[in-house]
C-alpha cells in the first residue's frame, strides 16, 4: 500500500528496490514520511526527475517493514534524522545522507556520484 | 526570455501562492519563482486545525491545493532555483537566476518567507542528521531513552521540548535570556514536566563528536564561562530569519532585515510589493500570510491599471 503522497514512484517492497537498482545505473531513493524534513527533499526530486533522465528517482515509506533494507543499511549507521536518502550507482550504495537536503546539495551529490567520469564507484 | 509578465512573485509559500491565485485569476500573466520547495514554512506543519473552513489538514496538502488552484488559473510556477540579481527600479523589473536565465515583469511581489535561524557555530552542518535536528516530530524517536538539548525559548522550543519527553530520558532547554518568549501556558507545561531542565542565559558554542554528535560546549553569557556537556542530540528552535539577503541595498529593510511595507503591501520601490513572513509583523500564521498575499495581488492589479 502506498503511504507517500508525492509525484514520485513509490517503492513498496525490498525486492522492488533491489530490482530497480539492478536494472538502472543511477538511482536515488528518499526513504521518509510525509513530514517537514522529508517533503522538501521530495520536492527537489520531483523537479529533478524532469531534467535528470540519467537518474531513476523513487521514494519509500520509512515506516514500511520493507524499508528495513534502507534503515538497516551500513551506510545509514548513526543516522538520526529523516529522511534517509540513498544514492545507488551500478547496484551499490554510492552515497547516503540523513535529514533535509536542498536542491544545491542534492545536485552536488548527483553530479559527483553519477558523473560518467566518476571512477571511484564505476 | 522575451515574455514580460504582469507580475513575478518571489516565493511559493502561503503568501506567494495566494498572490498567484488572485493575480492569475485577475487575468494578469503571473510567474512564481520559488527558491525552495513549494509551500514554504506551511509544509513544515504536520497538522493545521485552525485554517477557517478546513476542519483539519496537513500543511503539505494545503500547499498542494493552493499550488493547483494557482496553476488552474494560469499561474506559472518554477521552484528549487536561485535568484542571483534583482533589478527592481525601472518600469520593467528584471530577475536573473544563477543559471543565467532572466525573467522580466511590470511588477514584483516579494514573498520569500523565512527559514529556521541556524546557530552558525562549528559542527552544526557536520552533525545535521547525526545528532542535530530541527524537527522533534520527525526525529524524536531516534532519541528514545537518550538525553537531548532543545535550543530556544519561544513557543516552538518549549512545545517541542515537552513533546520530546515522550521519547527522551531527559531534555535540557538552553536559552539565551533569563525569561522565555513563549506563551505562559507553554512555559507552565515545560516547567512542570519532571523530565525537563533549564539552562538559562546561555548559548551553545560548538558541537563535537566522532561520526555522531557526542558533546556540546555551552557558554554562560553573564560570566563568559564555557562548559562541556555530553549529549546524544540537539534540537534547534532558535526562531526564523527572513530570506531577504539578496535584497539588501535594493529595497528598504528593517534592522531585522524585514521588508518595510505600507497597508497596501507597497515597498519603497514603485511596482514592488511584499507579503508574508518577510515583512514586519507580530503574528506569523498561514492565515496572515494568505491575507498579505491577497492584499499584495489586489494592489498589483490596481498599480497596473494606473
Amino acid at each position: 500500500m502506498k503511504m507517500l503522497h508525492t509525484e514520485l514512484h513509490e517503492i513498496e517492497t525490498a525486492a522492488e528496490l533491489e530490482k530497480l537498482i539492478a536494472e538502472n545505473e543511477n538511482v536515488m531513493v528518499c526513504c521518509g514520511r510525509m513530514g517537514p524534513m522529508c517533503i522538501p527533499v521530495y520536492g527537489v526530486m520531483e523537479e529533478l526527475q524532469e531534467e535528470r533522465t540519467d537518474v531513476k528517482f523513487a521514494v519509500m515509506a520509512f515506516d514500511s517493514p520493507e524499508a528495513g533494507i534502507i534503515r538497516n543499511n551500513d551506510a545509514c549507521r548513526g543516522f538520526m534524522g529523516l529522511p534517509f536518502t540513498m544514492y545507488y550507482k551500478s547496484g551499490k550504495v554510492a552515497h547516503a545522507t540523513s535529514s533535509i537536503q536542498n536542491m544545491q546539495q542534492v545536485t552536488a551529490i548527483l553530479d559527483k556520484q553519477f558523473s560518467t567520469s566518476n571512477v571511484e564507484n564505476a | 526570455m522575451d515574455e514580460i509578465f504582469d507580475v513575478i512573485i518571489v516565493g511559493g509559500g502561503a503568501a506567494g501562492l495566494t498572490a498567484g491565485i488572485y493575480s492569475s485569476r485577475a487575468r494578469l500573466s503571473t510567474l512564481i519563482l520559488n527558491e525552495g520547495a513549494i509551500g514554504g514554512q506551511m509544509v513544515l506543519t504536520e497538522e493545521i486545525a485552525n485554517y477557517p473552513g478546513v476542519e483539519k489538514t496537513s500543511g503539505y496538502l494545503l500547499a498542494s491545493t493552493m499550488k493547483n488552484q494557482a496553476r488552474q488559473f494560469g499561474c506559472k510556477i518554477k521552484s528549487n532555483l536561485k535568484i542571483k540579481t534583482y533589478d527592481l527600479e525601472g518600469e520593467i523589473k528584471s530577475l536573473v537566476l544563477e543559471d543565467g536565465r532572466e525573467f522580466r515583469s511590470r511588477s514584483v511581489i516579494l514573498s520569500p518567507g523565512g527559514r529556521p535561524r541556524p546557530l552558525q557555530i562549528p559542527g552544526e552542518e557536520q552533525f545535521k542528521g547525526t545528532g542535530i535536528s530541527y524537527c522533534a516530530t520527525c526525529d524524536g524517536e531516534f532519541f528514545t531513552g537518550k538525553e537531548v538539548i532543545v535550543v530556544g525559548g519561544g513557543n516552538s522550543a518549549l512545545e517541542e521540548a515537552v513533546a520530546l519527553t515522550s521519547h527522551a530520558a531527559k531534555v535540557t532547554v538552553v536559552h539565551q535570556f533569563d525569561h522565555f518568549q513563549a506563551f505562559q501556558h507553554a512555559v507552565d507545561q515545560a516547567k512542570t514536566n519532571p523530565k525537563i531542565e533549564f539552562i538559562m542565559e546561555s548559548e551553545l558554542r560548538s558541537f563535537s563528536g566522532n561520526g555522531v554528535l557526542k558533546e556540546v560546549s555551552i557558554e554562560h553569557l553573564p560570566t563568559g564561562k564555557t562548559t562541556s556537556k555530553s549529549i546524544d542530540g540537539v534540537f534547534i528552535f532558535a526562531g526564523y530569519v527572513p530570506n531577504t539577503a539578496g535584497l539588501e541595498g535594493i529595497i528598504t529593510l528593517t534592522e531585522r532585515k524585514e521588508i518595510i511595507v505600507d497597508s497596501e503591501m507597497k515597498t519603497s520601490l514603485p511596482g514592488v510589493f511584499a507579503a508574508g513572513d518577510c515583512i514586519p509583523k507580530r503574528y506569523r500564521q498561514v492565515t496572515t500570510a494568505v491575507a498579505d498575499g491577497t492584499i499584495a495581488a489586489l494592489s498589483v492589479a490596481e498599480f497596473l491599471r494606473n
